[in-house]
């Protein structure tokens, strides 16, 4: 299990990891794992600003298309590359090798979970 | 009101295997047990096992009225034998797309979608007296599909089942468990379907798993089940055709026999007189965007079809849909134009099937 004590996650299941200023946006396992088999992200160019909870791209499974949103504002700095030949990362490293966007200008992500927050968020979800 | 969804014999066995389960026409059924992909994979290079349990069994045993129903000569199908038929109704639309098998006695099986296995048997007795028997609830169906599904039923058969034709059936027994023996399947792959009493199906189903683990067997849920039939170009009623659909429009007349009587026949002959507005037909996208079932087909800015059903094609490695175009382009090579999310994507006509397994029998 990778360590998530560093990450915040939004309500709708993307994880933001801050390095200073810039941060690297992902999507977590509850949702990878609710989603299934991710065959195709449509994502942002770099350079685009979004705003925190703005529509950050859609990720496709084999079962639907999905709305992703973007956890805290900045400008997209890079989009993982490796993603159009291998959306199946999503799905096998979620917080790895599957990270989505990273974003330059960061400032403020305090209105995320942190980590034991978000699970218990995610216990409240599925028990319901 | 609650509605709770049937479960079919084998839904503990599901739950067992860790299956994410979902609503499927009123039955809570398997959409995948690890990954679709995976399942799917396992279907075209190994062998999948499916539970279609929620599909519906009706025993015709009036010869006149099923021949007035099914869109099929009956009278040329022996006994033994299978064949893929549409029930329609007045105007020519389709009320169903069915399996009618020839069985020894004389009678006639039809296996119905799940959730038209009711509104089929009211509308038959609607045009018979009794002569109609709604079976399905009583029979489990299991489906074995895949390169290596002939070897696995063979070494639990009771009889030669690898000699059986394709759409050809047999009485027998398999891993001890009397049933139907069917080579039929809706995966594009080879394989059988068998059919069993409701008390039999959970020992049928861990026996194949077991004796199946070094063909590579996985189990396989609706997810699999829907990207395998796309690719195998076989249409899903609901989807890519109802009864606001004619066969013709569907792509389907070779499952009509229009030189005599049956529900709907004279309707259709009218419409193909008339000429068709719309046919289905394969699109084959041409960037990653992924078609879905309701996006608007276009062409120089205006609508002019809709998708029917779509998804990644995992084994060809892009992405395929089932649309509705006007006959003027719907022959291969034509380009229309997929909305997706307000952008037109550009796709070609290609013929159905998009796959077909490298040796069929």
């Amino acid at each position: 299990m990778p360590d998530l004590s560093g990450m915040r996650f939004s309500q709708s299941h993307e994880w933001v990891k801050t390095d200073g200023d810039s941060a690297t946006v992902g999507i977590t396992e509850y949702a990878q794992s609710q989603l299934g088999d991710v065959i195709y992200l449509e994502l942002p160019n770099v350079g685009q600003t979004l705003e925190q909870g703005g529509k950050l791209g859609v990720i496709e499974s084999v079962k639907a298309a999905s709305d992703l949103y973007n956890p805290v504002a900045g400008q997209v700095s890079e989009v993982n590359q490796e993603l159009k030949e291998h959306p199946e990362y999503v799905n096998q490293d979620p917080y790895g090798k599957g990270w989505i966007i990273k974003l330059a200008g960061v400032k403020d992500n305090s209105a995320l979970f942190d980590a034991k927050a978000y699970d218990a968020f995610v216990q409240g979800q599925s028990g319901s | 009101m609650v509605v709770t969804a049937e479960r079919t014999p084998l839904y503990e066995e599901h739950l067992r295997l860790g299956a994410q389960m979902t609503n499927f026409s009123g039955w809570v059924m398997p959409l995948q047990y690890s990954s679709i992909r995976e399942e799917h994979r396992a279907v075209r290079e190994a062998v999948g096992l499916f539970d279609l349990s929620h599909m519906g069994e009706l025993r015709l045993t009036d010869d006149v009225l099923a021949q007035r129903v099914v869109s099929r000569d009956l009278g040329k199908l022996r006994p033994g034998r299978a064949q893929y038929a549409m029930l329609c109704n007045a105007d020519g639309g389709i009320v169903d797309d069915v399996l009618v098998y020839a069985m020894a006695d004389g009678s006639h099986l039809l296996v119905v979608n799940a959730g038209n296995q009711d509104s089929d048997f009211d509308w038959i007795r609607s045009h018979g007296d009794g002569a109609v028997l709604n079976v399905g609830r009583d029979w489990a169906l299991l489906g074995v599909q895949g390169p290596h599904a002939v070897g696995l039923v063979q070494r639990l058969a009771d009889q030669d089942v690898s000699a059986l034709r394709y759409y050809a059936f047999a009485e027998g027994k398999v891993a001890g468990v009397t049933g139907i023996i069917s080579r039929t399947g809706y995966t594009g792959e080879d394989g059988f379907e068998i059919f069993c009493a409701n008390r039999d199906a959970s020992r049928l189903w861990r026996t194949m798993l077991e004796e199946g683990r070094d063909d590579g067997i996985r189990p396989a849920g609706l997810g699999a089940r829907d990207t395998l039939r796309l690719e195998a170009g076989l249409r899903l009623y609901g989807n890519d055709m109802d009864a606001a659909t004619n066969p013709l429009e569907a792509g389907l007349d070779w499952t009509l026999s229009l030189d005599r009587e049956f529900i709907g026949r004279d309707a259709i002959l009218r419409a193909r007189d008339k000429g068709l507005t719309r046919i289905l037909v394969g699109l084959r996208m041409l960037d990653r965007s992924i078609p879905r079932h309701g996006y608007p087909v276009v062409n120089d800015g205006e609508r002019i079809g809709v998708v029917t059903s779509g998804n990644v094609s995992f084994t060809l490695g892009y992405n395929i849909a089932m649309a509705y175009v006007p006959p003027t382009l719907a022959d291969p090579g034509a380009r229309v134009g997929v909305d997706v999310r307000g952008t037109a994507v550009p796709a070609e006509v290609v013929a159905l099937p998009f796959y077909k397994r490298p040796h069929p029998k």
